[in-house]
């Protein structure tokens, strides 16, 4: 569904301010934005955007853009 | 310094990759190092929770070399600015940043020790370590903190933790932070076992060595109980944890209770604690019994310390429940600032009594509770950022009128321009002070509002933006 994409894009772009394009292959620790402090500001906002409640496995194991629509997928939010 | 003799063979510092030294293994470092320096002299020492940097540091004290201690993450452009300010004779830093110009005359475990070519100069033998005092502001002001200062915090934190050689505490806070080298200050004392990792909380690798190594004890600012709390912690099975600290800025009421019911019903601790650099780190401590009865208190002052309020007239207020200035009184007041080398041939500037600039009151039980501040100071993620700093950083880049104002964990820059330039302001600050940018915002204001005699109005300011 483009509509959960969408959302997925926008909770990144909105927390790290950061473009569309800078998201493919993008890491934890990789941009200054994504440090400890902006991974607790994106869980919550996936979790505001989607409904859902992550468990502490997933969120400390949420490493990667690529990788994080991979664990959402546990949550039922499909892409 | 260390004891290093009397623990031996037993470990010191382990980390997550799999390598560890003994104490022994630092007192050869040491004498490597001392041998390599040659003598008494200011280092930068650029810190990493790392083997490398802890060694460093703990061979730097050992043989009395003075380290400023620095994040190796500051910006280059401000560690340039200290470094024409201090002229340090070398630099310890990790092997993988590049210094134009400096010799390197010594490796250890990922760490490089570099010879700038400045000529060293007098120090003042008291002094032991110099920190800076407001995150990376740049401003050069640092913090000179004596051999006493520095043992005493030390004996008096073992004292009031219970620190032993059975401890195994992970790293958590920066090491260059004053909170970060207490830790590690007092647990190499204690002859404990140090796991030395440089993820976060917000990591599985943190999560997986805490649990192979056991790790026994964390310590964090209020920022970390947050992530904790976001991540359950209190629902984890963390089997060999037995003492949980923070410090580093006021925590929620409501995260106070909730970690201090959680540590009293299932047999830990949780110490609430307050400090400063100019007072080495630790001044009070809530005892852990305390911590849900007095929620919201820094509690009593560490042992050989003491507190008093005073008024406006600086008198010592008697009376309980009564605001006043913190004042504290002990060994661990440090000697006082620099703001060169020049300053460094300077002994104690404060006789042992330390004006907190904290408001706080007493209750009739004798526990502390802050109840303001007077300067100009917010905690950002348990970091002291001075407010006039970033107020001058961003008039200087972009020659607009700013005023800083805000609340612990966010700045809010007020400034006399459209919002076109806001985007860059943030990038600049952040940046600058290694802040994450959510915790600064910026709005556009027509104009700076000032009192009769000219001077920013910054409670008005502060009432009209938040």
């Amino acid at each position: 569904m483009a509509g959960n994409l969408d959302l997925y894009k926008e909770a990144f772009c909105e927390t790290f301010e950061i473009t569309e394009d800078a998201l493919p292959g993008l890491k934890y620790q990789a941009i200054k934005a994504w440090d400890s402090v902006g991974h607790m500001a994106l869980m919550a906002k996936l979790e505001d955007s989607f409904d859902i409640m992550m468990d502490t496995e997933d969120i400390i194991d949420f490493d990667s853009y690529e990788h994080g629509m991979e664990i959402l997928k546990k949550y039922d939010v499909t892409f | 310094m260390w004891n290093l003799d009397k623990h031996k063979g037993s470990p010191a510092l382990l980390d997550d990759k799999g390598d560890s030294v003994t104490y022994s293994d630092i007192a050869e470092e040491s004498k490597a190092i001392g041998d390599k320096i040659g003598g008494r002299c200011v280092i930068f020492a650029l810190c990493t929770n790392s083997i490398g940097s802890i060694v460093g540091y703990a061979s730097f004290l050992e043989n009395r070399i003075v380290p400023v201690m620095l994040s190796s993450e500051i910006d280059r452009n401000l560690l340039s600015d200290l470094d024409s300010k201090y002229r340090p004779a070398f630099y310890w830093a990790p092997s993988e940043m590049e210094f134009k110009g400096l010799e390197k005359v010594h490796e250890y475990k990922g760490y490089s020790l570099l010879r700038t070519g400045y000529e060293r100069y007098d120090i003042n033998p008291d002094t032991c370590v110099l920190l800076t005092t407001s995150g990376s502001t740049g401003n050069p002001k640092l913090v000179r903190q004596s051999y006493r200062n520095v043992l005493s915090n030390t004996e008096s934190i073992i004292e009031y933790l219970g620190i032993d050689s059975s401890e195994r505490p992970i790293t958590i806070l920066p090491f260059n932070y004053t909170y970060g080298i207490s830790v590690v200050n007092t647990h190499l004392y204690a002859g404990a076992t140090i796991l030395v990792t440089d993820k976060s909380v917000m990591q599985k690798e943190f999560w997986t060595f805490f649990k192979e190594q056991g790790a026994t004890s964390i310590s964090g600012v209020p920022y970390t109980y947050e992530m904790l709390e976001r991540l359950r912690f209190r629902n984890m099975k963390l089997d060999s944890l037995k003492t949980m600290t923070q410090a580093g800025g006021r925590l929620s009421e409501s995260l106070q209770m909730k970690f201090g019911e959680y540590a009293l019903s299932s047999g830990r601790r949780f110490f609430v604690m307050y400090g400063q650099c100019e007072a080495t780190a630790r001044m009070a401590y809530l005892p852990p019994e305390h911590v849900v009865d007095h929620c919201g208190f820094i509690g009593v002052a560490i042992p050989g310390g003491e507190f008093m309020l005073t008024d406006t007239d600086g008198k010592i207020i008697g009376s309980p429940n009564t605001a006043g200035e913190l004042v504290y009184k002990g060994d661990n007041v440090t000697l006082g600032y620099a703001l060169s080398k020049d300053d460094l041939t300077k002994g104690d500037e404060r006789n042992g009594i330390l004006h907190t600039g904290d408001i706080a009151e007493r209750d009739e039980q004798g526990f502390y509770r802050i109840v303001g501040r007077m300067n100009r100071f917010l905690k950002v993620y348990g970091n002291r950022v001075n407010m006039d700093d970033v107020e001058k950083m961003v008039n200087r880049e972009f020659s607009v009128d700013c005023a800083c104002v805000g609340r612990d964990d966010h700045v809010v820059l007020c400034v006399v321009s459209d919002d076109s330039v806001n985007p860059r302001i943030i990038d600049f600050i952040s940046q600058k002070t290694n802040i994450n940018r959510i915790a600064i915002s910026v709005r556009n204001i027509p104009e700076i509002p000032r009192n009769e005699s000219g001077k920013i109005s910054y409670k008005t300011l502060n009432d009209e933006v938040s």
